[in-house]
């Protein structure tokens, strides 16, 4: 990469490096090449779940500006005549009918159409590992707070993408989808009525909701999700990425292969890899076929009528509440089979949101973070963690309690009684499982460490007494389990003034709550202490 | 074509699991095969003496002890008279009568009699009061018009049977059955009398004419696969959903293994 | 990225401890022990196969290329693919085979580019791995005094906190600017409408005949036989030019007939059926799914989307899942023809519930 405008034309460069100079005269370009070509980028197959929800969003974007080109988001009426015999002379929208052309009349529309939906419910999977993974590494900590909030913003709008989409064919199971979202609008207090009023462009289903949700979907939601992307892509160059601990690896420096060449392979074959999975299932698997679906209508509806997963869980909270939360009082009407649900995911999204500031705030640890934690080092903030997966899992899987009766043959009354204990209980369960078993886990770390690794090997002493041999660690290895910090319960102290505020003594409380179990990692002493116990 | 014999005697991990697919895949056709053999000779034979009285030697010797002997009902069991000879073709034709033990709904197993028995069975019952017949193969063969029989099994049968008629969840560990192998003449006899806990359709509901249209529907469902591709079970987005995650995302992060791999 | 100049320096061992990077932060409640281990710095590198054996870089480049070769091929083939699978009219195996040839074309020129690529840079491109050095995100004191020095000029300069009264009608004046644009967005639902009023009927009145979904034929009371269930409509709604979905979303019915001794019937409402036939609103009273899977035995009724459960044979009271209200019955009679008819609309507003209902 040449560094500097030369002004020497020199006769034998390559075809590469004259352009390269042609364009950077124009642009600077070399500057940001130098900076950013050869920056190291830490390798680990768990940093590269991001990159399956980026490359999937550009499969998305690339599908979908073929499918807007044939795609016609009115709800007039018109009776179908493409090749679906089933439909013929059935009444439906325009929305319906452009699809089923794409589906049915124009070569390789039903795999575009196909890898778009599919590529969809990848895109959102994918964010929602990619999240996991920085939850349970704490790669949240200063000075990544930031991209947690712009990543779990993502993680929203993929899912307004998704519902938007899925809203967009008007088939009899988006078409019900819909009418679920209006029922739900309806139930807010106050402004409910009036929101799914004005949403619709007056009752349900209405003439307009189509045309604006497809607004939505290929206007504003994207022009927000690449906003965002590119801002927290930004920041991970800022910030350059977290990496595990390592011998050689620090806080102070980045470690891994440099972006070109190596980085840009690998990331650039990755891309081609996740749009040619996609293909894959796209020219293999159905999704979301509407023509067996049909057009909507308020009367029909199909057993197993459910949302695409990532709404499974808002779905499935409202299948969870118990007959008879809906009261009148004042004269009003209060849906509380409608209000909890909301509040209780809201109150979970906003946990979510708010986890980095709590835990850096019962810390009180302002130093900036660049080796990602083993979960098992962490073991409160992964006990919250399974605690957290645990109340989703509970509700999405809610979301498909009629599947779960009929192909286990239960009853789907009993799979909700069932599912209302798991979210209520199992939280607390996986908690505490979690808490123990990392704690274990640390345990056997600190016993490695000091003992050495079972090597499998008998001896026999002269005394007659069989011993296994512990094979010792190469330092290399022990680095790996004593590189961590642990952190102690908040001793309460009185402030300036002599007096212990409210605030001091939740983070205190909080404090004793992460921090009094705790397994501090093996040092220097202890290590001579134990090697010279057993010699 | 010279298949080539297995250079090694040792089987191929996998062999056992193809030809354990391979071998379900037959039975599954033959019993498919078997099903719609049934619907075939589904025309009506001349109710002689002889058939019912026949009849009546097997529904005294099977069915009496719920039903009672003169099929006037018990305690375990309805009565069956004016039940027609449709709802015994149905019952017995699909395995559910005789029923192996009390439960939320009679299960399809294997039919227990031959073709023949069942239409004396049937004749028999009906003999006892009129009732729904046997449907006329003109009415069951799938010859209507699908777009028709598509919009009415949406508004009269999905929401149990689910659109493309993958079945579907009923109260208290009760279902409503997939449609996906079921023969045209059961389809046409579980609408006119409404076994277990499924709604009459009546001919003033759903007309002959009708009810045909409903059976073409789902005859083109059974003999046209989607043009998607595998339909994952027809179960809509929760299957779809387990789908991604589990194979999509699932393959998808083996890779991203191998890709931070080192080389060897 | 301007602070780092010194990207792409080759592995060196370096200091374990936060301290380099801020020396000021506090570590909080961190313990921090004076005998820990020491980071024991970059372990000798590790050559690949490749690097070793010039053999298996041959055949990692074979692998390479010949990839490379099968996704053109593959790209080829969708082309093909697309010509020679084309759509028959009318025939979904012919999609079917079209989605297929031209998704597999399609996947092996993009997983022979992708694996051929990523092969190529694990195996061949040459095994390096760099550190580069981390640098304080908040910048050096100096960069932070100048940024801080150009918002104490700016503000000296332009007044904003000396001159309180302009300040402050400027946020006044930004608050209010954008009032405007909301209540544009009344015009997002017809201006003449309410929508409570809207909600309160429904097509129902006095003497409408319960019709057929979808035909729109009206149906005789002497149609109905006991364990039946009719999916109904008010007669002329099929016919509708406008705001037929609308209509229907309100006033989807559904008939059935029971034995009269299996309906427990409140002393007002007996009235409302017919021997034995009964019409409710097919609309969930929880979120407005169509409430229509009817077990004829139990006279139970299911919504396949929360499921709810109502029991038809008293007054379809709620007795299992989220729902709260019974679904409104609808009061019937048969007019002198032996047509079933309506008596009057729904009495209370059918579908979810909504604030300004009681």
């Amino acid at each position: 990469m040449s560094t500097a405008p030369s002004t020497q034309v020199t006769p034998k460069r390559s075809f590469t490096a004259s352009a390269s100079v042609y364009v950077n005269e124009r642009t600077s370009l070399a500057g940001f090449v130098k900076e950013l070509g050869r920056k190291a980028f830490p390798d680990h197959w768990s940093f590269l779940l991001g990159e399956i929800a980026l490359f999937s969003f550009v499969v998305i974007l690339i599908s979908g500006t073929f499918l807007t080109f044939f795609f016609q988001a009115s709800m007039a009426e018109v009776h179908y005549d493409g090749s679906y015999v089933p439909l013929k002379g059935v009444e439906m929208s325009v929305a319906m009918a452009s699809t089923l052309d794409i589906s049915f009349d124009i070569r390789g529309g039903l795999f575009v159409r196909q890898m778009h939906h599919w590529a969809a419910l990848l895109f959102v999977a994918a964010i929602g590992l990619h999240m996991l993974r920085i939850f349970f590494t704490g790669a949240f900590r200063k000075p990544r707070e930031f991209n947690w909030l712009i990543g779990f913003t993502l993680f929203i709008l993929a899912m307004g993408e998704g519902f938007t989409g899925y809203s967009l064919p008007d088939d009899l199971l988006s078409g019900n989808g819909l009418r679920i979202i209006d029922g739900l609008i309806k139930g807010i207090p106050v402004i409910g009525t009036w929101t799914s009023f004005l949403l619709f462009g007056g009752e349900f289903p209405g003439t307009a909701i189509v045309g604006r949700l497809y607004t939505l979907h290929i206007l504003l939601l994207p022009a927000i999700v690449v906003a965002l992307i590119a801002i927290h892509l930004v920041l991970v160059v800022v910030h350059k990425h977290t990496q595990y601990a390592a011998p050689g690896k620090t806080q102070q420096n980045a470690v891994g292969p440099p972006i070109l060449p190596i980085y840009a392979a690998k990331a650039g074959g990755f891309f081609f890899i996740i749009f040619g999975v996609l293909a894959l299932i796209a020219s293999l698997f159905t999704i979301n076929p509407i023509w067996n679906y049909g057009p909507y209508d308020p009367s029909p509806v199909s057993a197993g009528t459910q949302p695409d997963w990532y709404i499974g869980f808002a779905d499935g909270a409202l299948r969870l509440i118990p007959p008879g939360w809906e009261f009148v009082w004042l004269d009003r009407t209060w849906s509380f089979n409608i209000l909890v649900p909301l509040i209780a995911i809201g109150i979970f999204i906003l946990l979510v949101v708010a986890y980095p500031f709590i835990e850096a705030w019962v810390k009180g640890d302002h130093r900036e973070h660049h080796i990602a934690d083993r979960p098992r080092n962490a073991p409160t903030r992964t006990a919250i963690g399974a605690a957290g997966v645990t109340f989703y899992a509970g509700l999405w899987a809610a979301a498909s309690s009629d599947i779960l009766a009929t192909h286990f043959s239960l009853t789907m009354e009993g799979v909700i009684h069932a599912l209302q204990a798991m979210v209520i209980i199992g939280p607390f369960v996986a908690y505490f499982i979690a808490k123990r078993v990392c704690i274990a886990l640390q345990k056997k770390d600190r016993e490695v460490v000091l003992h050495g690794y079972e090597s499998g090997r008998i001896v026999k002493l002269p005394g007659g007494e069989f011993i296994e041999v512990h094979q010792p660690l190469d330092e290399y290895d022990r680095w790996k389990l004593v590189s961590y910090e642990s952190y102690e319960p908040l001793m309460i102290r009185p402030n300036a003034r002599g007096k212990i505020t409210v605030g001091q003594r939740l983070r205190a409380g909080m404090s004793r709550w992460f921090f009094e179990d705790r397994i501090a990692p093996v040092t220097k002493g202890e290590l001579e202490a134990s090697h010279s116990a057993h010699h | 074509m010279n298949r080539s014999k297995r250079r090694t005697g040792r089987r191929h991990p996998l062999a056992t699991v193809a030809l354990l697919a391979l071998g379900l895949v037959f039975t599954g056709g033959a019993y498919a095969a078997l099903s719609s053999g049934t619907a075939a000779q589904a025309e009506a034979e001349p109710t002689s003496q002889e058939t019912i009285e026949q009849g009546k030697k097997l529904f005294q010797a099977n069915c009496a002890t719920c039903h009672g002997l003169e099929a006037q009902g018990t305690n375990n069991g309805p009565s069956l008279i004016g039940v027609g000879a449709a709802a015994v073709d149905f019952q017995v034709g699909t395995g559910r009568m005789p029923m192996q033990m009390q439960g939320p709904q009679a299960q399809e197993k294997p039919p227990q009699f031959t073709d023949e028995q069942t239409k004396q069975l049937a004749y028999y019952v009906a003999s006892l009061g009129p009732g729904p017949d046997i449907p006329a193969d003109s009415l069951v063969n799938g010859g209507g018009d699908a777009a028709n029989g598509a919009e009415l099994f949406r508004i009269n049968c999905a929401m149990c049977h689910n659109v493309a008629g993958a079945g579907g969840a009923l109260t208290e560990g009760k279902f409503a059955p997939p449609l996906t192998d079921v023969s045209g003449v059961h389809i046409y006899e579980a609408m006119v009398t409404g076994p277990q806990n499924m709604p009459v359709f009546n001919d003033l509901n759903i007309s002959p004419e009708d009810k045909r249209d409903v059976i073409t529907y789902l005859k083109y469902v059974q003999d046209n696969r989607s043009p998607g591709g595998f339909e994952l079970g027809s179960l809509g987005p929760v299957a779809e959903g387990l789908f991604i995650w589990i194979f999509g995302l699932g393959a998808i992060v083996a890779v991203t293994v191998w890709i931070t791999a080192k080389s060897n | 990225m301007a602070q780092d100049d010194h990207s792409g320096t080759e592995l060196a061992a370096a200091d374990s401890s936060h301290e380099a990077l801020a020396p000021t932060a506090s570590p909080g409640t961190a313990l921090i022990s004076s005998d820990a281990f020491e980071n024991p710095g970059f372990p000798p590198h590790r050559p690949r196969v490749t690097d070793e054996d010039p053999k298996k870089e041959k055949r990692a480049q074979r692998t390479v290329y010949t990839l490379f070769y099968l996704s053109i091929l593959g790209s080829v083939w969708a082309v093909a693919a697309y010509m020679l699978f084309p759509i028959e009219s009318n025939d979904v195996g012919a999609v079917r085979l079209n989605n297929m040839f031209i998704g597999l074309g399609a996947t092996l020129a993009l997983l022979g580019l992708g694996f051929g690529i990523v092969h190529w840079g694990k195996a061949i491109m040459d095994d390096v791995e760099l550190a580069d050095e981390r640098h304080p995100i908040g910048g050096s004191p100096e960069t932070q005094a100048a940024a801080a020095k150009v918002f104490s000029d700016s503000d000296k300069e332009s007044g904003f906190t000396r001159r309180s009264v302009i300040r402050n009608s400027l946020i006044g004046a930004l608050i209010a600017f954008p009032l405007p644009a909301l209540v544009l967005f009344r015009g997002f639902a017809p201006q003449d409408q309410l929508p409570v009023e809207l909600l309160s009927h429904t097509m129902w009145a006095k003497g409408t005949r319960l019709a057929l979904d979808p035909s729109g034929v009206p149906i005789k009371a002497a149609d109905v036989t006991i364990g039946s269930a009719f999916h109904i409509i008010p007669e002329g709604l099929a016919e509708l030019e406008h705001g037929k979905l609308e209509e229907k979303a309100k006033a989807a019915v559904l008939l059935m007939r029971l034995e009269p001794s299996e309906l427990n019937q409140a002393p007002d409402r007996e009235s409302w059926s017919y021997d034995g036939i009964v019409a409710y609103s097919k609309i969930c009273t929880h979120v407005g799914c169509p409430v229509a899977l009817y077990e004829q035995h139990t006279h139970h009724l299911l919504c396949p989307c929360h499921q709810s459960q109502f029991d038809v044979a008293n007054h379809c009271e709620v007795i299992f899942g989220p729902a709260k209200r019974p679904l409104p019955q609808l009061p019937i009679a048969v007019d002198d023809e032996g047509y079933l008819i309506a008596q009057s609309d729904f009495t209370e507003p059918v579908g979810p519930s909504f604030w300004e209902r009681s």
